[in-house]
């Protein structure tokens, strides 16, 4: 598994970019910069899953349910892929218009970061990654977009485990 | 409801491999992006276990490289399959053998 990208451990609570403000509720003070990444990565990852029905990429957002059992997979398939399509563009879609909002309900937090996993799940097939990043990671633009989407997930899956 | 006459259903078809009385088990193989921080959350949010019993199947996913996470009826455990696809788990299921 990755690693949770951990670098907001000294930053105090109320200084984090995302984070519970209330029962069902969260607040958002992300850069422009990084929301417009929020809003336009979903039509990007759209586009590339609809041009590749059968790269990596696409066998890992819809793995197998049944691994050695081809027949009995092409009957989960046929029974639940557009179901699974449909609620990956649930997600996408709350993600792009919600990605101005300064406060966030429960639900759609919780589809922002099943797309933000999704578009990690993209990137990081693409870019080969491991489970740990390492100081001989690779600086490049997509490597550096990889690392901050998986901060952002981090901060918001905390956020929500933070309801309890 | 009353109805006037049995009907006759027709059984789907399944697969050959397929043993009716043998229960299925879900399992959740390890990938190196989900974070180990939402496997713990889905596992939590969809089966609705204990912080601890999450964190531990979460870690066997980890460190054993996959952990059986929940099972039983072949409906039921296909249906678990896909909600963990849909959150972006890599998961499989198969029979007890």
């Amino acid at each position: 598994m990755g690693d949770d990208g951990a670098g907001h451990l000294n930053t105090p609570e109320w200084e984090l970019p995302l984070r519970r403000s209330g029962p069902g509720c969260y607040e958002v003070a992300l850069s422009d910069e990084n929301r417009e990444l929020l809003r336009t990565l979903p039509a990007q990852l759209r586009a590339a899953i609809a041009a590749n029905p059968k790269d990596a990429v696409f066998r890992r957002l819809f793995p197998p349910a049944y691994a050695n059992d081809e027949m009995a997979e092409q009957e989960y398939r046929r029974l639940v892929g557009s179901e699974l399509d449909q609620s990956r563009s649930l997600s996408f879609e709350t993600l792009s218009k919600t990605a101005d909002a300064t406060e966030l309900s429960e639900e759609e937090l919780d589809a922002w970061v099943r797309a933000l996993n999704d578009i990690r799940l993209w990137l990081g097939t693409l870019l080969d990654v491991s489970e740990d990043r390492t100081d001989d990671d690779p600086d490049d633009p997509p490597h550096l977009l990889y690392h901050l989407l998986t901060e952002i997930q981090g901060l918001a899956v905390e956020a929500l485990l933070g309801d309890e | 409801m009353a109805s006037a006459a049995p009907v006759e259903v027709k059984e789907p078809e399944r697969s050959e491999k397929t043993d009716l009385a043998k229960p299925w088990k879900v399992i959740v193989w390890n990938d190196p992006v989900n974070l180990m921080s939402y496997v713990t959350f889905v596992l939590q949010k969809l089966f609705g276990y204990s912080k601890e019993k999450a964190h531990k199947l979460m870690m066997d996913v980890h460190t054993k490289g996959k952990a059986v996470v929940s099972g039983g009826s072949r409906e039921r455990s296909e249906l678990d399959v896909f909600r963990l696809h849909e959150h972006g788990l890599w998961a499989t299921m198969e029979q007890d053998t």
